[in-house]
């Protein structure tokens, strides 16, 4: 017993030290300093320290799971010792950073770093509050731990939704200011707008509101769902097309609301989601990893910029319209689907993404070649692309580009919805499930694919398309390797296969970086965090496909299985 | 009684392959005749590129034995690997520069250039451990894809957090008196001695990688491994540990090459894993994926391809600045040694069995 009980302490300590080496990475790579500059919560909790607690908060519930079940006491216990441990770490940093100049080394580590982690306090009086805050944070992650999970889940999200309300204050005041009556609110919520962040008041009523609320729709939720299911079809039906009909409304009239700025961050949204479409179906639905898809988006956007320009420099240059040009663009971009495809027709799996990725180096090193500067611009790019009319109305502002955009996703949104379920979709789920046994059923291997490859690209030619009047200027350096890994991670962490994952995954990924400029910096370091560990914790996405959830998950047997298969034979 | 036949259907994207390649065939073989023609390079000229070629192919060899080695024993490429290889080069910069400004370079650069050697397989060796305990470990058994993801996203982690650590700027590597200027052979060639250097170091660090695998105890237990984790087990080998240990192998390796990568180019920066990461890569499968010597072969002749060729193939056709299309040669020869001999050089058939 002593035994068992001094392994479970030394493992306390280890999950301390990790959580607090993890706090120092997070301080040290910018990400305090820079985060810092937002209030979540106006003068009393800032995003680069909300970042910390969290960490430590995470340490302190890892430390209290080491124990089997609810301890009660001695899982708080744990999570203070955690949380300490966590801050001695940082603390040793600070020393560190205070006794040794390590900026010729580690940029990060400078007086600014350190005045933010001792709260701009003298001597070792920060560093104390920094343990004393450390231990009752631990404390508090180890209560989450024990918590029963319906209130575990309402605090966890009432937190969030404060947090995040914290983050956008700037938006939704922006946004609602202008409405009369919200005005009040919103100063009382957020202050007169000289702070950033909720005010402690606000931040206090959001999270009681949003937890008990939450607290009591987990109770009811199944009951509206119940009386929902009861309803006669006809009703539910009218119902649904009446939720269907006031989305609808709101998407056509949100750009007006939203004013310039929040227009815009929806459009490059939107652009992603288009190309998450059509990579969704390729690597979602048919299985194929596809890193070069951003191949046929410049594809898209150079066939378009080159057909509708007007400077006469460029050999092609004939200033089609570019409703005329659109087609030809997305028409281009399929036929580059097919190209590209039937080499790697017989390419699997890893290769195959190292083959596609060699192919969208391929086309960016192209277009910024002299060898090509003739036709499409070189490493100049592309200039001047006109803004084209419908009806008199010039596609010029984000604002009436949304609308061309809006259009783009709902076609793909329909086209992805309606070849899921069809035959075609079908193929591509077996195919994806086992390339040997789709053929032996009799499925076209070479025309699934080719279909699939051909479709993706057609919708990333579009948005390609469409990036080129959005822009009106093209560049080889739009087209790095990074968009791919973009829409890749965005219906990773949606979920592979799933069409909403697709939204999720961009809202996510595309649309809050987009918001939140102090994460410009950071974007790839988090995407790469989080597809790691969205790889170990939630392989299926947030928003899962059913049956790629059901096969993630029954998936570890089979393969060991397979594996030993494979080795009898 | 009758008998049906059947004509064989003809395989439409097969005859298209066969189509590009002929075409690539014709326009190499067209392009190397009229440079050749025209005579614009001297034999000095050429007798640079090639050898600017076989050093560079060193270091790609170096690199892409990692690939191989992890490649081989686990059936998953490690795209993280070109930032192991960044690491080992950035932490290598660091302590030579600071021995530079010291002078410690200056009085014994002999030692100096041993320790850049030691900091940067240390550095690289010790990254791949954490990430193949912290990432891989947990996915042995998930389906393909997963570790893959994964590998892309460690990739992009470690290259943005040397980002946020380091700083964005580019370092120049400072000058090692030692390996500088020229050695001058049969009479009118000049070559480099820093080229030289980075031949034999690489060749040396084959050559005991070589040894290594072949006689060493863990070196065959790797060998089992690779070729059947069950029964290797079941022979009294750790499994996990000597999969650690071949991480840690080709790690070293890739900070090695790190090093000979910077005493050749001189920049530093959180981005320079990527490309030679991905020609490590092209060579690791032009010679034979998980086949330690096909990728020593695929690396030597990947550099000296992608050094001549450019000039050799596409000079005489006219195209502008050629050299700006080296990425491109390489590339296009990545996906045609897939398409035509996905063995590789001296592999076996993976790509399409395996894979």
């Amino acid at each position: 017993m002593s035994n068992a009980n001094r392994l479970h302490w030394q493992k306390v300590i280890q999950i301390g030290v990790i959580g607090g080496l993890v706090g120092v990475l997070i301080a040290l790579v910018g990400m305090v300093e820079e985060f810092n500059r937002r209030d979540i919560v106006a003068g009393v909790l800032t995003m680069g320290w909300t970042l910390l607690f969290l960490t430590i908060l995470v340490t302190g519930y890892f430390a209290a799971a080491q124990h089997t079940g609810n301890q009660g006491a001695s899982s708080i216990l744990s999570g203070a010792i955690a949380g300490l441990i966590f801050s001695i770490v940082l603390s040793l940093l600070v020393l560190a950073i205070q006794n040794f100049n390590l900026r010729p080394v580690l940029v990060n580590a400078s007086p600014p770093l350190v005045r933010i982690l001792t709260f701009e306090r003298e001597n070792f009086s920060g560093l104390a509050l920094l343990m004393v805050l450390g231990a009752v944070l631990g404390a508090v992650g180890g209560l989450i731990y024990i918590l029963p999970g319906r209130v575990r889940s309402a605090v966890l999200l009432g937190l969030g939704l404060v947090a995040f309300l914290g983050l956008m204050q700037e938006i939704i005041q922006v946004t609602l200011r202008s409405v009369p009556s919200v005005d009040s609110a919103l100063t009382w919520m957020f202050g007169r707008g000289t702070e950033k962040g909720l005010s402690a008041a606000g931040a206090i009523v959001v999270f009681l509101i949003v937890a008990v609320g939450n607290y009591l729709w987990q109770g009811n939720a199944s009951k509206v769902q119940d009386r929902f299911a009861k309803l006669p079809f006809k009703n539910q039906r009218s119902i649904r097309w009446l939720l269907y009909g006031l989305i609808i409304l709101v998407v056509l009239y949100l750009p007006a609301v939203l004013g310039l700025y929040l227009t815009e961050v929806i459009n490059v949204t939107g652009l992603m989601i288009l190309m998450g479409l059509g990579l969704n179906i390729v690597v979602g639905f048919a299985g194929l990893l596809d890193l070069g898809y951003v191949a046929f988006y410049a594809i898209g956007a150079y066939t378009v910029g080159v057909l509708t320009n007007l400077s006469g420099e460029l050999t092609w240059a004939v200033g089609m319209n570019f409703w005329l040009a659109l087609p030809i663009a997305v028409g281009l971009a399929t036929l580059a689907g097919i190209v590209l495809g039937i080499p790697v027709l017989n390419v699997r799996g890893d290769y195959l993404a190292i083959v596609t990725l060699g192919f969208g180096e391929i086309i960016r090193i192209l277009a910024l070649s002299d060898f090509l500067k003739p036709t499409i611009g070189g490493s100049q790019g592309i200039v001047n692309i006109p803004p084209p009319a419908i009806l008199q109305v010039v596609i010029n502002k984000p604002q009436t580009l949304y609308y061309v955009i809006v259009a783009g996703c709902l076609l793909a949104l329909f086209i992805g919805q309606r070849l899921r379920d069809s035959r075609l979709g079908r193929s591509w789920k077996a195919m994806r499930e086992d390339e040997d046994v789709a053929q032996a059923m009799g499925i076209n291997l070479v025309a699934t694919k080719l279909l699939a490859f051909a479709t993706g690209a057609a919708f990333s030619g579009l948005s390609g398309a469409i990036l080129a009047i959005k822009l009106g200027t093209i560049y080889p350096h739009s087209f790095a390797l990074l968009i791919s890994i973009n829409v890749l991670a965005l219906i990773i962490v949606g979920g592979m296969g799933s069409i909403p994952g697709v939204f999720v995954g961009a809202l996510l990924l595309v649309g809050l970086p987009e918001l939140l400029r102090e994460f410009a910096e950071f974007r790839l370091l988090i995407y790469g965090a989080l597809l790691v560990v969205m790889m170990q914790v939630r392989p299926e996405g947030f928003w899962p496909e059913a049956t790629h959830k059901r096969e993630l998950h029954e998936a570890t047997p089979d393969v060991v299985q397979a594996d030993v298969v494979q080795a009898e034979a | 009684m009758q008998t049906t036949y059947r004509i064989k259907r003809i395989n439409w994207p097969d005859v298209f392959m066969w189509l590009v390649g002929a075409a690539l065939l014709l326009l190499i073989i067209v392009g190397t005749v009229l440079t050749i023609q025209k005579g614009k390079y001297s034999a000095n000229q050429w007798f640079d590129l090639a050898v600017f070629g076989l050093a560079q192919g060193s270091v790609y060899a170096l690199i892409a034995l990692g690939y191989t080695l992890v490649y081989g024993i686990l059936r998953m490429i490690n795209f993280a690997h070109s930032e192991i290889f960044m690491s080992g080069a950035f932490l290598g910069y660091f302590v030579a520069s600071s021995m530079q400004q010291s002078g410690f370079m200056q009085s014994n650069p002999l030692i100096g250039i041993l320790i850049i050697f030691l900091t940067a397989m240390t550095t690289s060796a010790v990254l791949a451990m954490l990430l193949e305990r912290i990432a891989y470990r947990p996915l042995r058994g998930a389906p393909r894809l997963v570790p893959l993801i994964t590998a892309i996203g460690a990739s992009y982690f470690l290259q943005y957090t040397f980002r946020g650590l380091f700083g964005t700027q580019t370092r120049a590597y400072p000058e090692i008196p030692l390996i500088k200027g020229t050695w001058t052979l049969f009479g009118d060639f000049q070559i480099q001695k820093i080229q030289v250097v980075v031949i034999i170091a690489a060749a040396a660090m084959m050559a005991f990688l070589a040894y290594f695998v072949q006689y060493t105890k863990t070196g065959k237990a790797m060998r089992a491994v690779s070729e059947d984790k069950a029964v290797a087990a079941l022979m009294g080998i750790d499994v996990d540990a000597i999969i650690v240990r071949t991480f840690v192998l080709g790690a070293a390796l890739a900070g090695a090459a790190g090093v000979l990568y910077c005493f050749m180019f001189r920049i530093v920066t959180f981005y320079m894993g990527f490309i030679p990461g991905l020609k490590a890569f092209t060579a690791a499968v032009l010679g034979g994926i998980g086949n330690p010597p096909g990728a020593m072969l695929g690396g030597l002749f990947l550099g000296i391809f992608e050094s001549i060729g450019p000039t050799l193939f596409l000079d005489g056709l006219g195209i502008a600045a050629p050299n700006q299309l080296k990425d491109v040669i390489a590339f296009t020869m990545l996906v045609m040694v897939l398409i035509f001999r996905p063995t590789g050089i001296l592999g076996e058939r993976i790509s399409r069995t395996k894979a």
